[in-house]
């Protein structure tokens, strides 16, 4: 099963969001997310600065298997990247809600509004999806 | 659902994620495919490959057969116990299948064929057998496993009692002999030392669990690809088909042109290639720049030259580097760009294997 922490919020698209203090979230992928994904052997990150919107196209996370697109589940301005994982991807394997993080973004006024999941109702799609 | 070997339920049992490959419900890993590559690298693995065809051919004109059906020539079989590597082709020159041919007796000989390829290749056969006086068996009563890295030969050697243990060890590469219940060869698709044991079905389970116990990591079909890939392997439907040719296939080596009075089918249409020359040849990309992962049907620009295209790449765990096969242009030099999502990357044509016995050969 996998590991789901209460206190995070999730999309759809197998994100968590971490709430920082100062309007600040930081961004990773599941652990259901790479586990389907397998041994993750290459990370790309958005540049410093770079302003995201929620939904888009942000990171990418190539796999032994498959290269999948990393989506922004926050709007806002990327304050901080995980450059750790340039040489160590497989920190999201091993730890994906701790040494796997992979942005903080800093919240564009309205920009943590978009939908997300709580951990039960991400849970509970996680149910739904091995059905 | 997919065929199912008699591991199945073990495999599922174990954790595997299971996959489809040529029609089969196979295990792709255990956990982790980069962990079970590095275990082959370094101590030992063991694959269920009992998804491959065997085929037995048998008869006074087997011999005959095989010299007509095959590109390489089991001539080279001088004696019962040899292996040989070998593309079946048809008359265009175009591959059927790669296959391992053992030969058991004088007149006897035994065929290991890809999972995708068993009902296309049997036919072939059966179609080509008329009158050379030949049995041909499918021996679904057999299972296959392989167990491959440094210390494979001598972890399955503990499971045999001392006088087969042995006669196991003293095989030589590409030599096979009958080991008891096992029918063990000194072959393998890794670029790892390690057997290949073929054995009645029901005793395939308590074999798989015998090689873990002794050591071995069970291996999915995952880390298979990785490793045959670092060891410059084809893969039959990714690197060659029937739409190819030995010769753009870096597999010229396993065609016998000599003796010229061996009318094996295909050569026509290889002689006249031989002839004009080929167009396209098979290389291996070591990828130079960061930018993510070189992978199938991606497009390989030689520059000045032409296109070509990724027929099977990876992550390499061994050089921590992506690598690949690719169909490039004949007239391709030592440099040529990748498309990987939208970007050029510089990867560099090398000579496979990648890596052999653990050791990196390119840098």
């Amino acid at each position: 099963m996998s590991n789901v922490p209460p206190e995070l919020e999730y999309t759809d698209a197998h994100e968590w969001i971490r709430r920082l203090p100062d309007g600040i979230a930081e961004v990773g992928i599941t652990d259901h997310a790479q586990h389907a994904l397998g041994d993750i052997v290459y990370v790309e990150l958005p540049d410093l600065g770079r302003t995201v919107s929620a939904g888009e196209a942000c990171a990418v996370v190539e796999s032994v298997k498959s290269a999948s697109d990393v989506y922004a589940p926050v709007s806002g301005e990327v304050i901080g990247r995980n450059d750790a994982l340039e040489t160590a991807p497989e920190a999201i394997n091993q730890d994906p809600y701790g040494a796997g993080w992979m942005l903080r973004v800093r919240l564009a006024p309205g920009g943590g509004d978009a939908k997300t999941l709580s951990a039960a109702a991400y849970l509970d799609l996680l149910g739904k999806e091995s059905d | 659902m997919g065929r199912r070997t008699v591991l199945f339920d073990l495999h599922r049992t174990l954790g595997a994620r299971m996959v489809d490959f040529g029609g089969w419900d196979m295990p792709l890993h255990y956990g982790s495919q980069v962990a079970e590559h590095n275990a082959v690298r370094r101590a030992a693995g063991v694959f269920d490959v009992s998804h491959m065809g065997v085929v037995d051919v048998d008869g006074a004109g087997s011999r005959e057969l095989l010299e007509r059906l095959l590109a390489n020539d089991v001539a080279k079989l001088t004696a019962p116990g040899r292996a040989l590597y070998g593309c079946m082709l048809n008359e265009a020159g175009g591959i059927i299948d790669d296959l391992l041919v053992y030969r058991l007796e004088a007149s006897a000989f035994r065929i290991v064929v890809n999972a995708g390829r068993r009902d296309v290749d049997l036919a072939w056969i059966r179609r080509h057998a008329a009158g050379f006086g030949v049995t041909i068996a499918e021996r679904d009563d057999l299972a296959m496993l392989a167990v491959q890295g440094p210390e494979a030969r001598a972890l399955a050697a503990k499971l045999l009692a001392p006088a087969q243990a042995q006669a196991a060890l003293a095989l030589a590469p590409f030599h096979a002999r009958t080991v008891g219940e096992w029918y063990v060869s000194r072959t393998g698709y890794t670029g790892e030392d390690g057997f290949e044991v073929m054995l009645p079905a029901a005793g395939a389970a308590d074999l798989f669990e015998a090689l873990r116990a002794a050591g071995a990591a069970p291996c999915g079909l995952g880390a298979r690809d990785t490793l045959r890939l670092e060891a410059g392997l084809n893969l039959y439907g990714n690197d060659m088909d029937e739409q190819t040719d030995p010769f753009e296939s870096a597999l010229g080596w396993t065609v016998a042109m000599q003796p010229v009075t061996r009318r094996f089918l295909g050569r026509d249409a290889l002689e006249a290639i031989e002839r004009r020359g080929s167009a396209r040849k098979l290389v291996g990309l070591l990828l130079l720049d960061r930018g993510g992962v070189l992978r199938r049907h991606q497009t390989v620009i030689a520059p000045g030259v032409g296109e070509g295209e990724i027929t099977s790449g990876g992550f390499s765990p061994t050089l921590e580097r992506s690598i690949a096969f690719a169909r490039v242009p004949a007239a391709t030099g030592t440099e040529v760009e990748v498309g990987v999502r939208g970007r050029a990357l510089r990867a560099r044509v090398v000579k496979p294997p990648f890596v052999r016995h653990g050791q990196p050969l390119v840098s």
